[in-house]
């Protein structure tokens, strides 16, 4: 019989990916929106207010999905991590529980305000509310990415007489290094996501010839915002991502690059497939010399392969982590692109009649949240066999009392309830952005 | 400190029963009181700005929970794992049927959401109640702290108890019939006209069950719970909680014809009453144990070490500030009656 540990992790896999949907999207929104409420009141212009109007429906139904998926989350440290939270309760019980008393609170009483309050508040307050909805929504990343962040670079603990680890500095744990590189990069992620929504509606307006006014003022402000975001993407908070995971975490950093091999010098890769068995990369399409630059900022710095470190502490897969990190740079690289042409179109005013820059930003929108996904992964599965980084394993941290059958039971439960989810929302969607800004 | 979170998660809980409760209790009778789509519509209007609210608290105090009893929050979440899972799935039901069910004007979408929104709420109440009572009741935890129950098994409270066995369910339903009341009271104090008089009408039936329902789970838990009555003779000031909630049952009754505001707020106080006595009766120990009572996991021995629970301590009384604060102003700004066509939906 399967062990419950693999079904464990598929259903957390499983359902913190399809619960990270709807966040990036209302974490991403909440800026754009504060953006739009701003150029309101600084302008009075009508079209910023009847615009924002429009996106604040969507991020309603977007945040009531957030909301609906969040919660198995919280549970489930406990349901399927109990030996996990056992030990590690006394430092991630901070985080997670300044999330719910800080966050949480914050941003569910001012979204009703945002969604039903305009005429009783006045401009000025309901810009105060777009605000703290924003502050809200970036707060609430940041205390998961904190507790995430010390799964990946544990620090400010102690160990308790019993084993278990306790809090050993406040400060430190709210400020460990990993935690403000990861909360940067993931957050210009979530605005890379909020910034190519806007724009692809916006194209699609325009592209069906309606809503003119909305669809330009959607494009502009998406490839504004989004180039912004997706050359921050890259530099320098991938960038320092990038070289916190070498020097931390070689056996992950190797695998992310497919370098199976200590090298000085080393090429990075560009296409390839790891393949297992053999020890290599077939049919690599590499660069010479690149990896040890981008990583040591020497071309000839030595970096470290897989084979220099014992397999029992390889991520058990190392091809899913291989690819999926190759997927979120070559997305990065390609938003970079393609946001450059229309931020350039835009500047010459051409932008509105190029029907191809149009078509290409409004089939844009699955990608950011494919690298989103992708990162993510890279991230979770490179940390493995490590449920904390070189403090605790993977396989010592789940339930052992609930039975595979009752894993099994309940995982399947999950998909199916996420796949009418799934269907509502796009429903849901798609119908506000059928009726369109023009009838708020 | 541990006397002191104790208290204050229990604070936390009993707040979040409150709240919650009258949503849930509103979603109980929905179907009931209200006839026409339009009423219901009435109904949910008076939950919508602030359902997701009151569910933060269950957030919060799960968070605060796992900060200052991690052992506790793990054995409880992995041994009760089925019911909570089906608890995970129903609120994701409810939430989902408050949100959309006025996005569509369809008499197929609108009846479709309204069945689905009274059915997870009752049957939330009655899980949450068959929780408390398995916690009241005690678990059957092995030497290592830890156990796993199945949804039933004989329904005797035997040695091998499953999460429904006679007693939890009579705690079930007693939690269905006292948050039903408690939505009742709510739903009066903020519609109008026959919805208003309706509600209020359901009331008293209630009323009457939640009496009836209070004095069976009564007897019951002295019967199965030792340290309840041990409690009271060592703390005789506890018989405060008791009293508060025969004070409060009893002023529902009396305030039901003159002032709905006042009915609630002694509903409000009938369940801040029982659920103190509950965590009263059961201190210091926080998941009792069926088998060895050596075994049972108390507030010594499920708390987290002392520096974070100190500093926890600062930041946990400034979020409640503002928390409070937030609460304030939304319940402010939404007060009064709902007014028909200021429906909630998107
Ligand atoms: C729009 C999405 C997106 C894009 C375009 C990129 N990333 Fe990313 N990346 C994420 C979205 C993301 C993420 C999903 O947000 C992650 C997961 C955890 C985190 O903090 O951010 C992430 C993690 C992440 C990690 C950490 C992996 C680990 O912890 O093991 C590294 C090293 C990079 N990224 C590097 C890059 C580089 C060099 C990029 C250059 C193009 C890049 N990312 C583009
Ligand atoms: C183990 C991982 C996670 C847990 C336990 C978790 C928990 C939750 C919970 C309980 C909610 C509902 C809050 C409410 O009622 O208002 C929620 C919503 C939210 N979560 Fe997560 N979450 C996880 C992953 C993430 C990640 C990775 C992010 C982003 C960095 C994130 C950002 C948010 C945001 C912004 C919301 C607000 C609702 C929304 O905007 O959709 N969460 N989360
Ligand atoms: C929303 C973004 C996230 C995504 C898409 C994600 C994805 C994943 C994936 C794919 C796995 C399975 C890895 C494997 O088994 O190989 C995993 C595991 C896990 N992640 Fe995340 N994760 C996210 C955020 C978080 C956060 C914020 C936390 C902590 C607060 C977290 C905690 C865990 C835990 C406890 C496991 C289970 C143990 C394990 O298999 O490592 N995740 N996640």
């Amino acid at each position: 019989m399967l062990s419950a540990l693999p079904i464990d992790r598929f259903q957390f896999a499983f359902t913190v990916t399809f619960h990270y949907i709807f966040p990036q999207i209302t974490m991403g929104l909440a800026l754009l929106i504060l953006i739009l409420k701003t150029q309101a009141l600084r302008t009075g212009e009508e079209i910023y207010n009847r615009s924002a109007r429009f996106w604040i429906r969507i991020f309603g139904i977007t945040f009531a999905l957030g909301v609906v998926t969040g919660i198995p989350m919280e549970f489930q440290f406990g349901t399927n991590w109990a030996q996990f939270s056992r030990e590690a309760g006394g430092v991630i019980g901070q985080t997670l529980a300044m999330e719910g008393v800080f966050a949480f609170f914050l941003e569910s009483s001012f979204l009703g305000l945002l969604l039903f309050g305009e005429k009783r508040l006045g401009p000025r307050a309901h810009w105060g509310a777009a605000l703290a909805l924003f502050l809200g929504s970036w707060l609430s990343g940041y205390f998961i990415i904190a507790t995430n962040a010390w799964m990946q670079h544990p620090v400010a603990y102690l160990i308790g007489p019993n084993g278990r680890f306790g809090l050993a500095s406040f400060v430190g744990l709210l400020g460990n290094p990993w935690a403000w590189w990861e909360f940067a990069h993931n957050m210009t992620g979530a605005v890379v996501t909020g910034s190519f929504v806007m724009a692809s509606v916006g194209a699609f307006y325009l592209l069906s010839n309606r809503e003119h006014e909305f669809g330009r003022l959607f494009v502009r402000t998406g490839v504004i915002v989004g180039l912004i975001a997706a050359v921050l993407m890259v530099f320098p908070t991938g960038d320092s991502e990038s070289k916190m995971v070498a020097t931390n975490q070689p056996a992950t950093f190797a695998a992310m690059e497919g370098l199976f091999h200590s090298q000085k010098g080393a090429p990075i890769a560009i296409l390839g497939q790891p393949d297992m068995v053999k020890r290599r990369l077939d049919n690599p399409l590499t660069i010479p010399r690149v990896l040890s630059f981008l990583t040591y900022r020497r071309w000839g710095a030595e970096v470290k392969g897989l084979s220099s470190i014992p397999e029992n502490l390889w991520p058990d897969q190392v091809p899913l982590v291989y690819y999926c990190y190759h997927i979120m740079v070559g997305l990065g690289t390609i938003f970079v692109a393609v946001l450059v042409i229309c931020g350039f179109l835009l500047w010459r005013g051409r932008l509105f009649h190029s029907r191809a820059a149009l078509w290409a930003l409004m089939l844009a929108l699955p990608f950011p949240f494919i690298a989103n996904t992708a990162g993510w992964i890279t991230a979770e599965a490179g940390r493995q066999p490590w449920l904390i980084y070189s403090l605790m394993r993977t396989n010592q941290g789940f339930s052992s009392q609930v039975s595979s059958g009752n894993a099994l039971f309940t995982f399947v439960g999950f998909m199916g309830l996420y796949a009418l989810l799934s269907l509502l929302f796009v429903f849901l969607t798609w119908r506000e952005i059928g009726r369109g800004p023009g009838m708020v | 400190m541990a006397t002191v979170w104790f208290c204050l998660v229990s604070l936390m809980l009993a707040i979040y029963v409150v709240l919650d409760g009258f949503d849930l209790g509103a979603g109980i009778i929905h179907l009931f009181v209200g006839k026409t789509l339009e009423e219901r519509r009435a109904v949910i209007g008076s939950i919508g700005p602030v359902w997701d609210g009151n569910e933060v608290w269950l957030l919060a105090t799960g968070g605060t929970l796992y900060l200052a009893f991690p052992e506790l929050y793990a054995t409880g979440f992995s041994g009760f794992y089925l019911p909570l899972i089906i608890v995970l799935w129903l609120f994701v039901l409810r939430g989902t049927s408050i949100e959309f069910r006025n996005a569509v004007e369809s008499p197929v979408w609108i009846p479709f959401w309204d069945v689905l929104f009274g059915f997870s709420s009752l049957l939330l109440a009655l899980f949450f109640g068959a929780a408390l009572g398995n916690i009241m009741r005690g678990v059957p935890l092995d030497a290592s702290h830890r156990f796993f129950e199945p949804l039933w098994t004989n329904f005797r409270v035997g040695a091998v108890t499953g999460i429904l066995d006679w007693y939890t369910i009579l705690v079930g339903l007693a939690a269905v019939a006292a948050l039903a009341l408690h939505g009742a009271l709510w739903v009066a104090l903020k519609t109008e006209g026959d919805l208003e008089q309706r509600a209020a009408r359901v009331a008293r039936p209630l009323w009457g069950l939640v009496v009836l329902f209070t004095a069976l789970i009564t007897v019951a838990t002295f019967a199965l719970q030792p340290q309840l009555a041990i409690n009271l003779r060592r703390y005789p000031w506890g018989y405060a909680f008791p009293a508060l909630a025969i004070f409060g049952l009893a002023f529902i009754m009396i305030f039901l014809r003159r002032s709905r505001m006042k009915a609630f707020l002694a509903s409000c106080a009938y369940l801040l009453g029982m659920l103190s006595s509950a965590t009263f009766g059961l201190y210091p120990f926080v998941l009792p144990s069926r088998t060895d009572p050596a075994f049972a996991l108390t507030i010594e021995n499920s708390q987290a070490p002392a520096y974070g629970l100190h500093v926890a301590l600062v930041w946990w009384i400034v979020g409640m500030i503002l928390a409070a604060g937030y609460f304030t102003h939304t319940y402010r700004r939404f007060a009064g009656k709902v007014r028909p066509g200021e429906g909630y939906g998107h």
